[in-house]
């Protein structure tokens, strides 16, 4: 495919061993977070002298944040309820004598000592 | 060992998350209701089997997408689409038509363009496996170890699924794009 090599001419002579082709290619994985700190640096130093490329990443990372920022709902009341009395209801199935509504503290079967 | 008594206190909080989750995965409020019921049961008959500490998200997470492939994908009666077709990097910012130096750049026009809805939709749109890697990773912002243990599979699939879903659902959101006239020639595109 040809879109990648788009802005392979940025004529940057510095440090980096990274070209632009190379840095598309990590883009996703550089935005994300997840590469080595050695390669992280390369790709950040080729943003540094590559203006087509660090435009390019900061659309993707934008484009991250309006994905994250639209996907969100608005759980209904309802659902709360109903999975608390759920929940509600299996802890009373599994209390013994019904003796639920002591204001004890702690759990009398909590194991000591452990974490 | 998990005490069950500190589950809701420690759990409910992240059911709006959950609740998003399941209706991206479900595509139906009704059955997203019920699956986030069922993965809260599932948890706190569980939680004692979870160790203290450890990602409580990420557990409720692997809970939720197990009951989900388990019991709501496998109830479907339509033939699964699996894979998507893979365009390739940079394909929604290589599309936007250049700025002709005044006013609000088409990338700027089409990232504050896009809607709740067109932003989900193309979310839905993904086959599953995708649409669980995009979920997890641009959603819930997940590591890909994270999403591995999550998923169950090795990193190198995690990878793969996330960055063919990222171009997927680039294309999906380009269509929006061009339907709003913010497609242009393209420098890269070549016929």
């Amino acid at each position: 495919m040809d879109g990648q090599e788009g802005h392979g001419r940025c004529g940057g002579s510095g440090g980096s061993d990274v070209d632009c082709m190379e840095a598309v290619r990590q883009l996703y994985v550089y935005l994300d977070g997840e590469l080595t700190e050695e390669r992280r640096l390369e790709i950040a130093l080729h943003l540094d002298e590559c203006g087509p490329c660090a435009d390019a990443a900061g659309f993707e990372a934008e484009l991250r944040a309006v994905i994250s920022s639209r996907c969100k709902d608005r759980v209904p009341d309802s659902l709360i309820q109903r999975v608390a009395a759920a929940i509600a209801a299996e802890e009373a199935r599994r209390v013994p004598s019904g003796r639920r509504g002591d204001d004890q503290e702690g759990a009398p079967d909590r194991s000591p000592g452990r974490t | 060992m998990a005490d069950r008594a500190h589950f809701a206190e420690q759990a409910m909080a992240h059911m709006p998350a959950l609740y998003t989750a399941a209706l991206r995965l479900t595509r139906n409020p009704a059955d997203a209701e019920d699956l986030v019921q069922e993965t809260y049961l599932k948890a706190y008959r569980a939680f004692d089997s979870f160790s203290e500490g450890t990602n409580l998200k990420a557990w409720l997470y692997r809970i939720l997408t197990n009951t989900y492939i388990n019991s709501y994908r496998a109830a479907k009666r339509r033939p699964e689409v699996t894979d998507v077709e893979d365009v390739e990097d940079l394909y929604l910012y290589h599309r936007l038509a250049p700025g002709d130096g005044s006013g609000r750049s088409a990338e700027e026009e089409a990232l504050a363009g896009f809607t709740d809805d067109e932003v989900k939709q193309a979310i839905e749109a993904l086959p599953d496996v995708f649409r669980i890697a995009v979920l997890l990773a641009d959603v819930e912002g997940f590591s890909y170890r994270e999403i591995a243990e999550i998923t169950e599979v090795p990193i190198g699939t995690v990878m793969s699924r996330i960055h063919r879903g990222r171009r997927a659902l680039q294309k999906t959101l380009a269509e929006y794009a061009q339907a709003r006239g913010l497609v242009g020639a393209g420098p890269a595109a070549t016929a």
